[in-house]
C-alpha cells in the first residue's frame, strides 16, 4: 500500500486536527520516526533473535524507527512513552506481573511476538500440574524460588493490539508487522490452516500420504510449512488457527490407532495453554482417564 | 516414413522404448517437460530431464483421507493416477509475484514486470484433468480470448496457449476415481496433442493435433495391429466399470439448490476442519488472492497473488465480518459451487471427478458420499412431519 501524499513538512492546520476522528490520531504520531521499545519475559529470547536475524531490514528498521529500548541488542536505553512495544515471553513471577502493567502504560501499542507471549509458551504445561512439586525437583533450594503457580500470555493480564504466532516468530511475518506498523496499516498475517501454506508450496501430504499425526489442519499459517516441507508432522508452533475443529482431526488420530494421550500430548505443547487448543488436550485427557 | 493412419485424429503405436525418446524430442523442440515423479511417497509432477525419470512398477493405493504408493506390474508406466499436483500449478501457479514496483517522489516505477511464460509441455495429463483444463480455459478466458471477465488471467491464457499435452488415458482407475460419472474418462475424447493409452509393449498414441502430429514424424512410431487397438478399446472399458466412486448427477444441481436447509450439511461440519485442501488439491478451483508487501522501510513494493480458499474466513470477509462464519456455511458453499451454481456461472460442472478432494482431505470426506446423503434424504423422499418419530 503506497504512503499517503507526503505532507510536504506542513503541520496540520489547528482547526484541522480537532476534526480528526480517533483512528486516524495514533497514524499521524507515528510518521516522524516512532520509537520503538522490545522486551523480554518469560522466555527463551528466540523471537527477539528473529528481530536481530532481520540483518539487512534491521538496518532499514534503525533507520526508520527509533530503537529506544532493545537490551537484547543494546544497552542504551531512552525513557518511555514508546509508540510501539514488542513483547517477547510469558508472565511468570509476581515482578513480570507488575512490570507488564508499566510496559503497557508506557507503549501506545502493544504487540505479542512468539508463543510465549501469545499463549504462556511451553512454561505454561505447569498450569496442568503443582508448581511446587517441579521447583522441589529442579532446585537444591526451593525456598529461593519465587515463582507464579501459572505462566500466563500477555493478554492476560493487559490489552494487548495484535498478537504475532509462532515459535519463534517467522522472519517475513516480523517484517510485514513492524513495516506495516509503520506505514499504518493492518497486518497482512493470515489466520486460516497451515494446509493451505504447506499444499502451496507442494509437500506431500504427512496425514494422508504417510499417516503421520500432523496439527497442519488445525494450526494456524504462518512458517511457510517449514515442518513438513522437511517431512516433519506440524507440531502447531503457530497455535490454533481461525476456528479450528480439533475433535474431528482428533478422531481421525484416534482411528489411525494413536491413544487419547498422545493426541492430548500432540495438544499440549508450545500453545497448549491457547484456547482451544487448552479445551480439546483437556478433552483427550478426560478421555485418557476415561472419563467419557 | 508415412502411415495411413498418421494424421490428425488417426492412431499409432509408440514402442515403450520410445518414450524416452518422447522426452528427448519435446526438449529438443524448446519444451520444459512436466511429468509424473516419484517423491515423497506420492506421484507429484516435476520438470523431467529425461523419460528415465518416470515413475515405473508403482501403483497407488487411494481412499477417502489415505494415499499410498504400492509396487505394481515392474514393466508398466502409468498404473497410477493422478496425485496432489495437478496442471494448474504450472499454468495458475500458487505463488506468483506479478510486479514491483518503487514510489519515487509523486510517481510509481515498476522494477519488475509481469513474470515470464514458460513453455510446457505435460507429459501423462489424464483424461479428468484434460476436462479440468478445458473448465480452467474456460474460467480464465483461454477459450475465447474476446471475452474478458473479472477472472480473465493473461498469465494463464499465455502460458496454455504455448503448452504442449501428452494424454495417458486410465487403464487402472483410482479408489476415488469417478471421471466415468462426470463423462471426462477413462479416455480422453480431445483436448490434447498426442493420447497414449499404455500396453505392454508400448502405447497406442492418438493424434490430436498439427503439433502432435509434427512430434510423431520425430518418433519411431508404426501402425497399431488390429489386435492392439482392440486390446486397447478393452483395458478401457474395464476401467470404465471399475471406478473407485459414483456419482449421480440427474438433477443434481437443483436438488442442490432446494436442498438449502439440508440436515446433512450440519452432519459434514462436524466433520471438515475447513483447512482448505480440497480446493487446493481441485483442478479447477481458481479462486487467488491478491496483496501488496511492502519492505520494512525502503520504499519497494511487490504485489504477490496466491491460491486462496473458499474455506478460510478472510474469503469472505466483508467490512461487517465474514459471510460465511461458520464450517456449514463454507462446507456447503463449497459442494454447491462445484456441482451446482459453477452451471450458473460458467455453464458447466466445476467438477470433473478426478477424486483429490477425497483423497486428500485429512479427515476422508467424500464428496459423492455427501450428494447420495443430500440425495438419500432430500425433502421429496423424508416423510411428512407429522408422520416423523418424535
Ligand atoms: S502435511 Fe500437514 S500441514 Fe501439510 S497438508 Fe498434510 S495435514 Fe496439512
Ligand atoms: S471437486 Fe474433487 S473430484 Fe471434483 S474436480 Fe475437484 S478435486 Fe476433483
Ligand atoms: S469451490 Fe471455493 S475455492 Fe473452489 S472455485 Fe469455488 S469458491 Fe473458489
Ligand atoms: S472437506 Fe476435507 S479437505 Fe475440504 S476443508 Fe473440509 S476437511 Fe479440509
Amino acid at each position: 500500500m503506497p504512503p499517503d501524499p507526503p505532507a510536504s513538512g506542513k503541520s496540520p492546520a489547528p482547526g484541522n486536527s480537532a476534526s480528526h476522528s480517533q483512528e486516524e490520531a495514533p497514524r499521524a504520531a507515528i510518521r516522524p520516526r516512532p520509537k520503538l521499545a522490545v522486551y523480554k519475559f518469560s522466555s527463551c529470547d528466540g523471537c527477539q533473535l528473529s528481530l536481530l536475524n532481520l540483518e539487512d531490514e534491521l538496518l532499514d528498521l534503525v533507520g526508520a524507527v527509533e530503537v529506544a529500548y532493545f537490551l537484547e541488542a543494546r544497552r542504551q536505553v531512552q525513557p518511555p512513552p514508546y509508540d510501539v512495544g514488542l513483547v517477547e515471553g510469558s508472565i511468570s513471577t509476581p515482578e513480570e506481573e507488575d512490570r507488564i502493567r508499566q510496559v503497557r502504560r508506557d507503549c501506545r501499542m502493544l504487540v505479542t511476538i512468539g508463543a510465549c507471549a501469545t499463549s504462556g509458551g511451553i512454561q505454561a504445561l505447569r498450569n496442568w500440574a503443582d508448581v511446587g512439586d517441579y521447583v522441589a525437583a529442579v532446585y537444591a533450594q526451593p525456598k529461593y524460588i519465587h515463582t507464579l503457580e501459572t505462566a500466563t500470555p500477555i493478554a492476560s493480564h493487559v490489552f494487548v493490539d495484535f498478537e504475532l504466532r509462532g515459535c519463534p516468530v517467522n522472519h517475513g511475518q516480523l517484517s510485514e508487522l513492524v513495516s506495516a506498523l509503520l506505514v499504518g496499516r493492518k497486518p497482512n498475517i493470515p489466520t486460516h490452516s497451515l494446509c493451505v501454506e504447506c499444499k502451496r508450496r507442494g509437500c506431500a501430504c504427512l496425514l494422508v500420504a504417510h499417516g503421520e499425526p500432523c496439527l497442519g489442519p488445525i494450526t494456524q499459517a504462518g512458517c511457510g510449512a517449514l515442518c513438513p516441507a522437511a517431512g516433519r508432522a506440524c507440531y502447531g508452533c503457530f497455535g490454533p488457527m481461525e476456528q479450528p475443529n480439533i475433535l474431528s482431526l482428533g478422531s481421525r488420530f484416534l482411528a489411525d490407532g494413536r491413544s487419547a494421550r498422545e493426541v492430548k500430548r500432540a495438544l499440549r505443547q508450545f500453545n497448549g495453554y491457547l484456547e482451544p487448543f487448552k479445551q480439546g488436550s483437556d478433552h483427550y485427557e478426560r478421555l485418557e482417564q476415561g472419563k467419557h | 516414413m508415412s502411415h495411413p493412419t498418421l494424421a490428425i485424429g488417426g492412431t499409432v503405436f509408440l514402442p515403450r522404448s520410445a518414450l524416452r525418446d518422447l522426452v528427448t524430442v519435446l526438449r529438443k523442440r524448446g519444451f520444459t517437460v512436466i511429468g509424473p515423479t516419484q517423491v515423497e511417497g506420492v506421484v507429484a509432477l516435476r520438470p523431467l530431464t529425461s523419460g528415465q525419470e518416470l515413475p515405473r512398477g508403482v501403483r497407488d493405493e487411494q481412499g477417502p483421507g489415505h494415499y499410498r504408493l504400492v509396487p505394481g506390474e515392474p514393466d508398466l508406466s502409468f498404473e497410477y493416477v493422478v496425485g496432489p499436483d495437478s496442471p494448474k500449478r504450472k499454468f495458475f501457479p500458487p505463488v506468483l509475484n506479478l510486479f514491483q514496483f518503487h514510489v519515487d517522489r509523486e510517481s510509481f516505477v515498476l522494477d519488475a514486470g509481469p513474470p515470464q511464460v514458460p513453455k510446457l509441455a505435460f507429459l501423462g495429463v489424464r483424461p479428468c484433468e484434460l476436462a479440468a483444463i478445458k473448465v480452467q480455459d474456460h474460467v480464465f478466458g483461454a477459450d475465447d480470448p474476446r471475452t474478458v471477465r473479472c477472472e480473465s488471467e493473461t498469465y494463464y491464457c499465455e502460458s496454455r496457449r504455448e503448452s504442449f499435452l501428452v494424454a495417458v488415458n486410465c487403464t487402472r482407475p483410482g479408489g476415488t476415481c469417478f471421471c466415468a460419472s462426470m463423462e471426462t474418462g477413462p479416455a480422453a475424447k480431445d483436448g490434447f496433442d498426442l493420447a497414449l493409452t499404455e500396453l505392454r509393449q508400448g502405447f497406442i498414441t492418438a493424434v490430436g493435433s498439427v503439433r502432435g502430429l509434427e512430434i510423431c514424424h520425430d518418433l519411431p512410431v508404426r501402425e497399431p495391429s488390429g489386435a492392439e487397438l482392440e486390446l486397447a478399446e478393452l483395458k478401457l472399458h474395464i476401467a470404465h466399470e471399475h471406478m473407485g466412486c459414483t456419482l449421480d448427477t440427474q438433477g443434481l444441481k437443483d436438488l442442490l439448490d432446494q436442498s438449502l436447509d439440508h440436515p446433512q450439511w450440519a452432519d459434514v461440519a462436524k466433520r471438515c476442519l475447513s483447512c482448505g485442501n480440497c480446493t487446493m488439491v481441485c483442478p479447477t478451483c481458481f479462486c487467488s488472492t491478491v496483496s501488496d508487501s511492502t519492505e520494512l522501510a525502503g520504499p519497494k513494493v511487490m504485489r504477490t497473488r496466491r491460491w486462496e480458499s473458499c474455506f478460510t474466513h478472510q474469503f469472505s470477509a466483508t467490512t461487517a465480518g465474514p459471510v460465511r462464519n461458520t464450517i456449514r456455511g463454507r462446507y456447503r458453499h463449497w459442494l454447491r459451487h462445484k456441482l451446482g451454481t459453477w452451471w450458473d456461472q460458467f455453464g458447466m460442472s466445476g467438477c470433473v471427478g478426478c477424486g483429490r478432494c477425497i483423497t486428500w482431505c485429512p479427515v476422508g470426506i467424500d464428496l459423492t458420499a455427501e450428494a447420495a446423503q443430500i440425495r438419500a434424504h432430500s425433502q421429496n423422499s423424508v416423510p411428512p412431519v407429522e408422520e416423523a418419530p418424535v
